[in-house]
């Protein structure tokens, strides 16, 4: 069953002719009452969207992820799917709709099942009816590994590290979910073999319609293939909008120290920004960024920012942007 | 006199089916003052070279060529002075050393272990507090336990344990790897900084060119166990002579370059395993721009313009 | 290997016992030994106190050890196992309550308590293999908590989870065969201290008084005043027998682990 993109149309809710798929309402996700590793995120998703999720460890961005798949519970605000909020009851059916590639093929595979039954796993699990075989065998030749049959037998441990997340995303397919959310799909790759499994999430976008969340700290992942890039400090989301605008005139200090320290030829001042990426269980008062920040004024330390609304534009949370 | 040169240096381990060549025939050497990147991915023997400076291999492994450390020959060192060199001459900060920590014992009390065994300093615990603050850590972290630290201080302490014995050279392999983006700038600064103010010569080790490219003198490619690829950072990294370095160097695309939007830039298969070379050019089933010749031509490193060479028939052609 | 050997040679035994051997051997009323006596070669293994043949004794003791070693055994796997994976599935109310009972069952001496149930249930075999089921499973459990924990974390579970996989999926098709070589090791270790438990348990009375276990067979020995008389024909067998199978277990046991340990 292909899911052309005017088909999509259908399903989900139309703002200003975009089709949402998945999002998030003022979400707010923290863990033993101190640590608010999402701390009021406001997110749209578009059908066929690939969006980037950009932050260092801490940012909230894994646990944002986790969460709009529902594997965690927010303590406040909704995920919302096709526009309605998450019916935590309904999580089996869910899952059929939204998917999980993680960060290391080798550990996400159990290594005790061939590649036959991880990639089946899912069509038992919800039973779905059909030819298994025939539905295994598509699902591998859409993640690229053909002729699918060759690789039933096979165990984890005998492929290699770029076939390995292949299976993983062909176990993913195998349900036709409408969202793939990928935790850094490539980080534990060489990096000669990023590039396939990039380019195979964009070929699933433009051939299926998939919608893809990537979470990475990547900047150049999300220039090579995302649409929209939202950057996330300490539980929110501080910038936010088209990759091209976002990555190449970033407004927020955060973003723009990031960009000049990612290693490259002849570029601009480099803006090391001191200390560690800071604790989601003491986050300072005002602009969440205010300690690290090289541009800081006086007003920093005790304005409310709001959370960054949804919509296509352009965005970031930064006193000096408005 | 280059502060470390290796001269036709071949590593062969002892695999199940015979010899499993590692490294085959490296020529390099570093300058004092000099950083030298060597780029490559995993099984390219990149870490493998660096074990040999200090002669850490496995028994079982088979050296070949010579490895010059100050113009002595680490291979034939006897052994007090291999003991005497390991750390004070030469030290390494080895892949995923921030989780190469004791957890049960201060990074105060394995820090000063090195400056103890080679009895480099009257003070141990001074010696300590310095080498803290030259890595950037405050002093008082010396109690502090490896749990304490998160994995930007830890790769820090890392560095310092490796300058404890005042070395003329460091070696640092995949020192940024698992880094968050920002702590990665933080210890490529710490590292050229130590560099100058030090006057050591360094190697870096790492699969991502674009570090490389910005704080490295000199690039040496490697690929299955050869070198591919010698020159100038920053040109290795703009302008790659040979197909793989530019594949490598495409895998961490530039924010700003429009060819890079929407066309992520990748190879076919892997990296090859080194005990299953294909004839010929190691790298040619994999080549984007491959040639008939490249199966069967044996192929060596050519000019490829100033001070820069790489091992492709293309590049002489 | 030596152990599986010895092992084999035992099954052999309890196996063929009720076939060479006829039942009436056992029945005191039809003995045709001496008392007491000493080996010869009617009676390889000299007689009891009621002239039957310790040999023939021992070759039907065998059947009874290892049934029930292997019955009560098979009991306490199962229990920990399943104990030991929940618990470590699960976390909350639930999962704390299994650690609960499993500590209470460690910590709790196993011969009084042993001894309290077998007396409570009453002299026969079956309640022997329950009796010691029952109280030699907590250990186990400890064990394959503890791994199921370290399995749990890894990201295919997580994987399986994201899915749709629901608790019995994760446990049965993740869990279990992951933790199968552990639980796998430890049987054979189990069925040691179980054959060890029974003779005890048989010594002390406490078994079947029909059935000849080699713990019935030395309880009957000092009973009866063999070792005042010196009868050593009827005091050392059964205990080499003992300390024969234990060892042969045990060296399987641990044959088995440096297998797993050299696959994990």
């Amino acid at each position: 069953m292909r899911v052309s993109v005017a088909s999509l149309r259908v399903f989900g809710c139309h703002r200003d002719g975009r089709v949402v798929v998945i999002g998030a309402r003022d979400l707010r996700v923290v863990f033993g009452g101190r640590v608010r590793a999402v701390d009021g995120v406001d997110l749209e998703v578009d059908a066929g969207e690939i969006v980037a999720l950009v932050g260092e460890s801490g940012c909230g961005k894994t646990t944002l992820a986790r969460t709009l798949l529902g594997l965690e519970r927010p303590s406040s605000g909704e995920v919302l799917f096709e526009d309605k909020p998450l019916d935590y009851r309904r999580l089996k059916a869910y899952r059929r709709q939204v998917q999980l590639v993680l960060q290391d093929p080798l550990g996400a595979l159990n290594p005790r099942h061939t590649v036959y039954d991880a990639v089946a796993e899912g069509l038992r699990i919800h039973r779905v009816p059909g030819d298994e075989q025939a539905l295994v065998a598509d699902a591998l030749s859409r993640a690229g590994l053909r002729p699918p049959e060759r690789f039933f037998l096979r165990y984890p441990h005998e492929l290699s590290g770029g076939q390995r997340q292949r299976v993983v995303i062909a176990g993913a397919l195998v349900l036709e979910p409408r969202v793939l959310i990928a935790d850094e799909p490539v980080s534990s790759l060489d990096a000669s073999v990023r590039g396939e499994i990039l380019g195979l999430l964009l070929r699933l976008r433009d051939e299926l319609g998939l919608t893809v969340l990537v979470v990475t700290h990547d900047l150049g992942l999300a220039w090579n293939i995302a649409d929209r890039v939202a950057v996330m400090y300490l539980g929110r989301i501080v910038e936010i909008g088209p990759t091209a605008e976002v990555l190449q005139s970033p407004q927020h200090p955060y973003t723009q120290a990031l960009l000049s320290v990612v290693p490259d030829v002849g570029h601009t001042e480099q803006i090391v920004l001191t200390g560690e990426p800071p604790d989601p269980a003491r986050i300072p008062s005002g602009c969440r960024f205010h300690p690290r920040c090289p541009v800081v004024l006086p007003e920093c330390t005790s304005v409310s920012l709001p959370i960054l609304g949804v919509g296509g534009g352009h965005r970031a949370a930064c006193v000096r942007v408005e | 006199m280059s502060l470390l040169e290796w001269r036709d240096v071949s590593v062969d381990y002892a695999g199940p089916d015979g010899p499993v060549p590692a490294v085959r025939g490296v020529t390099l050497s570093v300058e004092r003052g000099e950083v030298l990147g060597i780029a490559g991915e995993s099984g390219c023997g990149k870490s493998t070279l660096a074990a040999t400076v200090l002669r850490l291999l496995p028994d079982s492994a088979r050296v070949g060529g010579e490895i010059l450390l100050d113009g002595a020959d680490v291979l034939t060192m006897s052994w007090g002075k291999l003991r005497a060199a390991r750390w004070s001459d030469a030290a390494i900060v080895f892949q995923g050393a921030l989780h190469s920590l004791n957890p049960v014992q201060s990074i105060g009390k394995q820090l000063a272990e090195p400056i103890r065994l080679h009895k480099t300093a009257a003070d141990p615990d001074a010696r300590v507090r310095e080498l803290l603050e030259q890595v950037g850590l405050p002093a008082s972290r010396a109690s502090a336990y490896p749990h304490e630290l998160s994995g930007g201080q830890r790769q820090r302490v890392m560095i310092a344990m490796a300058l404890a014995c005042g070395p003329d050279l460091v070696i640092a392999d995949e020192p940024t790897t698992a880094l968050d983006v920002m702590v990665q700038a933080q210890v490529l600064d710490l590292l050229t900084g130590l560099v100058r103010d030090l006057g050591m010569g360094m190697v870096l080790i790492s699969h991502d060119l674009g570090v490389l490219g910005t704080t490295c003198d000199r690039i040496a490619v490697m690929y299955a166990g050869r070198i591919v690829e010698i020159g100038p950072g920053l040109e290795v990294f703009d302008d790659p002579q040979h197909p793989y370095t530019r594949a490598l160097a495409g895998a961490f695309p530039r924010v700003g370059d429009p060819a890079a939007r929407y066309a992520p830039v990748g190879l076919p298969g892997d990296p090859p395993y080194p005990g299953d070379l294909p004839g010929g050019c190691d790298f040619h089933p994999r080549c984007p721009v491959v040639m008939d010749a490249c199966a069967t031509a044996s192929v060596s490193l050519v000019d490829a313009g100033v001070g820069r060479v790489a091992a492709c028939l293309r590049v002489s052609s | 290997m030596a152990g599986l050997i010895i092992l084999a040679f035992f099954v052999l035994v309890a196996i063929l016992a009720p076939i060479l051997i006829s039942p009436e051997s056992l029945d005191v009323t039809k003995a045709t030994g001496e008392r007491f006596d000493p080996p010869s070669l009617a009676y390889p293994l000299g007689t009891d106190e009621d002239g039957r043949s310790i040999l023939l004794l021992l070759a039907y003791g065998t059947r009874i050890s290892l049934t029930v070693g292997l019955a009560a055994t098979l009991i306490s796997m199962v229990i920990g196992t399943a104990v030991g994976i929940m618990a470590g599935h699960f976390r909350g109310a639930g999962s704390h309550a299994l650690v609960g009972v499993t500590d209470w069952f460690l910590v709790i001496p196993f011969l009084p308590l042993a001894i309290v149930l077998a007396t409570v249930l009453g002299p026969s075999t079956l309640n022997l293999i329950i009796v010691i089921g029952i109280t030699s499973w907590a250990g186990t459990a400890r064990l394959i908590r503890a791994q199921t924990l370290s399995i749990e974390g890894r990201p295919y579970i997580e994987r399986s989870k994201a899915l749709g996989a629901g608790n019995w999926h994760q446990m049965t098709r993740h869990v279990l065969p992951n933790v199968f070589p552990l639980v796998l090791a430890n049987t054979t270790l189990t069925v040691a201290i179980v054959i060890l438990s029974e003779t005890t348990l048989s010594f002390l009375g406490l078994g079947d008084p029909l059935a000849p276990s080699w713990g019935a067979i030395l309880d009957s020995a000092f009973s009866t005043g063999a070792v005042s008389q010196g009868a050593w024909w009827y005091v050392l067998p059964p205990g080499i027998c003992v300390v024969l199978v234990v060892l042969a277990f045990t060296l399987v046991g641990r044959a088995m682990e440096r297998i797993m340990e050299g696959r994990t």
